[in-house]
């Protein structure tokens, strides 16, 4: 029992960086563009925060860190680098109408390499003279939880005892399912994913849907990026440590049949999935069963997805023109 | 009498067929342009002169000739990826499963040349590779394609998914077999026996890569172009309600292409483990099965074209990686110039697609009093 109590705070730890990322997919996903480019746009939103912070503890030196600027600095910069990778994947599916699957590859490519190289070069292109990259005050802002977290036992441990951007995934994850289910804002953009030529005909401006859409999802994603390097990993860059996250939340995306307030529940378990392997006791001389327990993510969704196709309930389907670019000309 | 305002700034039009030159023309340009950017960036980012950084790029590619013949290598390994994959894109089915289908090819070669090695003939074993890993890449291809033609599964999702069961799958077995215990990997195979190890063909290692893509392509373009195969692939992918109304059926050109699709991917696994790495990795594939795609895409699905995208790809991947280590960078730095090509790359395919009208006052003006007069 105590080993399950031990285990929750771990799982939801793990789970705040596929939450961001899904719930960002989602409302990318429900304007019609499928963002493969999602993995990209995470590394790219973890690098800009380590990039901003890093020379704003560079500029401080031995000093103390101004809290709210350490925190402000390197959300500001993962915002910009993660909107920025939406308005080039907007600009290329949007204006341009290239193909949704090479433009989301591409991006991840690119969005993998600019995480890896910054991650892997900035000591050197600054020319500093440090081991590595290790942002610990920043982290400690960032990973700050509630003071009386500690005192509350088990509770506060469960509850409490996370960082701000761990609430502020969750916030955002229930404001996102809100603006889905109860605002005309929401109706809209749902249409545009659905049947962009009817929505077009509704006097909806489909290219700004999307582009908002879009953008503001790659920004969402991006937090998933910065909380996974400034809080997770304790403000540590290591090159790949960020792994397949990205991918998962795609996955994340279809288990939770595009609904923001499911993939709370949904991440924390796939966060709990992801680590369910260093729980499931294998003995010294069959450490190759964890490999098989790392898959059980991954057969869940294909699962899933395959379920999901198989009931073919009309409410449970994606978005009917995911994949599909809208040229207002070809009807 | 419209009010001038109501005029949109920019119009577009569909265009609708351009001369191929006119088309590689464009494209060319926009490769020109992505060189050009990606010139600006390294200098921006790194204060490396431009020049210096693609002579290194055409040094790293064929600076001597075991790197000629290594660039020659990765092409053919990355072109049968792109030429499997595009089988399933000519049918419009999204296999981004590449990966995972090179993987688990990959893993029955090894399986076969860890557990049969010794025990039987090297011909019977290596016969037993190539069948093995046909069959599991094959196998990782029908999954994907039996869900979508049985309860039309979104194939990019699922092939997405297959690929991370298949790096799974992989991890154990490298655990399983691992040499010596607790290494956590494989090592060379058969090191002193060479049991299962692909042939030498005219005493060059690096030369069966490229013969079997040569043969590939040749087959796919065939098999696209001239068989009954290929035209039910090009009917479904063009209009699957005209392929059922012709009677083809849709379920077993999904199955039987994938299958296809799959086992070629396979092969490039068996490749890859017996004929040039001799052992088994989880990162054996390198990304190369997402990478074919933008190969693919790229080359618009044209087996020949794509000989030249894949050695784009890996011309600019191999002369950045000898960047990265004469300017002591980080490896990744290829893969920033890769995604900047690309993203020009996929973004010229637009004004070959459409054509851009500027709102120019008195030619439109013109234009409307003809329309008006009609």
């Amino acid at each position: 029992m105590l080993g399950f109590l031990a285990f929750i705070p771990r799982a939801v730890a793990q789970s705040i960086p596929l939450l961001f990322g899904c719930t960002g997919e989602i409302v990318t996903e429900k304007s019609g563009n499928l963002n493969l480019g999602l993995p990209g746009v995470m590394y790219v939103g973890a690098i800009s925060g380590v990039i901003g912070s890093f020379f704003y503890e560079g500029s401080v030196g031995a000093g103390e860190v101004n809290a709210a600027l350490a925190i402000l600095i390197p959300m500001l910069c993962c915002m910009a680098g993660s909107l920025l990778m939406g308005l080039i994947y907007s600009f290329l599916v949007v204006t341009l109408r290239a193909n949704q699957n090479v433009t989301g590859l591409a991006m991840t490519t690119f969005g993998v390499g600019f995480g890896n190289f910054f991650g892997g070069s900035l000591i050197k292109l600054s020319g500093q003279d440090i081991p590595s990259i290790s942002l610990s005050k920043t982290s400690t802002c960032f990973r700050a939880s509630l003071p009386f977290a500690k005192s509350l036992g088990v509770v506060g441990e469960i509850f409490f005892s996370y960082g701000f951007l761990a609430y502020l995934a969750i916030v955002i994850a229930l404001a996102v399912a809100f603006f889905f289910k109860k605002t005309r804002s929401g109706l809209h953009l749902r249409a545009v994913g659905e049947n962009p030529a009817t929505a077009d005909a509704a006097g909806i401006n489909v290219m700004k849907y999307k582009y908002l859409a879009t953008c503001i999802g790659c920004v969402i994603a991006g937090f998933g990026g910065l909380y996974y390097v400034m809080d997770y990993a304790c403000g540590i860059w290591s090159n790949d440590a960020f792994g397949d996250r990205g991918w998962l939340a795609i996955a994340l995306v279809i288990f939770t049949l595009w609904k923001a307030d499911l993939g709370i529940f949904a991440s924390i378990l796939f966060g709990g999935l992801y680590i369910l392997y260093l729980y499931i006791p294998t003995g010294m001389d069959h450490m190759e069963m964890k490999e098989l327990y790392k898959m059980i993510p991954y057969v869940v969704t294909l699962i899933v997805l395959i379920f999901t196709s198989m009931r073919n309930r009309r409410e449970d389907q994606f978005p009917q023109s995911l994949g599909l670019n809208y040229f207002r000309e070809e009807r | 009498m419209n009010s001038k305002g109501k005029e949109p700034f920019i119009h577009l039009t569909k265009r609708g067929a351009i001369p191929p030159v006119k088309a590689m023309m464009i494209r060319l340009f926009a490769v020109v342009i992505a060189l050009i950017v990606c010139a600006f960036i390294t200098g921006l980012t790194t204060g490396i002169n431009p020049m210096e950084v693609y002579s290194s790029i055409i040094a790293g590619a064929f600076g001597s000739a075991r790197k000629a013949w290594i660039t020659f290598q990765d092409v053919s390994i990355l072109l049968v990826i792109s030429l499997a994959l595009t089988i399933a894109f000519r049918m419009k089915f999204w296999n981004i499963g590449g990966e995972g289908q090179v993987l688990m090819g990959g893993l029955g070669a090894a399986a076969c040349m860890i557990c049969l090695g010794d025990k039987l003939p090297n011909a019977v074993v290596i016969v037993l590779m190539l069948i093995s890993s046909l069959v599991l890449g094959g196998l990782w291809g029908f999954i994907p394609a039996l869900c979508k033609s049985l309860w039309n599964t979104n194939e990019t999702l699922s092939t997405l998914m297959m690929n991370y069961i298949a790096t799974q799958l992989v991890l154990f077995y490298t655990i399983k077999w691992e040499v010596p215990k607790g290494s956590g990997k494989i090592g060379i195979i058969n090191q002193d026996s060479h049991a299962g190890w692909l042939p030498q063909l005219f005493g060059s290692k690096y030369l069966l890569p490229i013969i079997v893509a040569v043969i590939v392509t040749v087959f796919v373009y065939v098999y696209i172009k001239y068989t009954k195969h290929g035209y039910e692939i090009r009917v479904v992918g063009e209009s699957p309600k005209t392929s059922v109304y012709v009677g083809i059926n849709l379920k077993k050109v999904f199955i039987r292409t994938m299958i296809l699709s799959g086992a070629l991917c396979g092969l490039v696994g068996l490749l890859l483990v017996g004929g040039i790495n001799h052992t088994l990795t989880s990162t054996i594939s390198d990304g190369r099965g997402f990478t074919a795609v933008l190969v693919s895409w790229m080359a618009q699905f044209n087996p020949f074209a794509m000989i030249a995208t894949s050695f784009v790809i890996v011309f600019m991947d191999r002369g950045a990686g000898e960047i990265a280590t004469r300017f002591d960078l980080n490896q990744s730095f290829g893969d920033i110039l890769t995604g900047i090509i690309l993203f020009f790359i996929i973004g010229c395919e637009f004004f070959i697609n459409y054509e851009v009208h500027f709102r120019t006052g008195h030619k439109n003006a013109a234009g409307r009093k003809e329309a008006g007069s009609c």
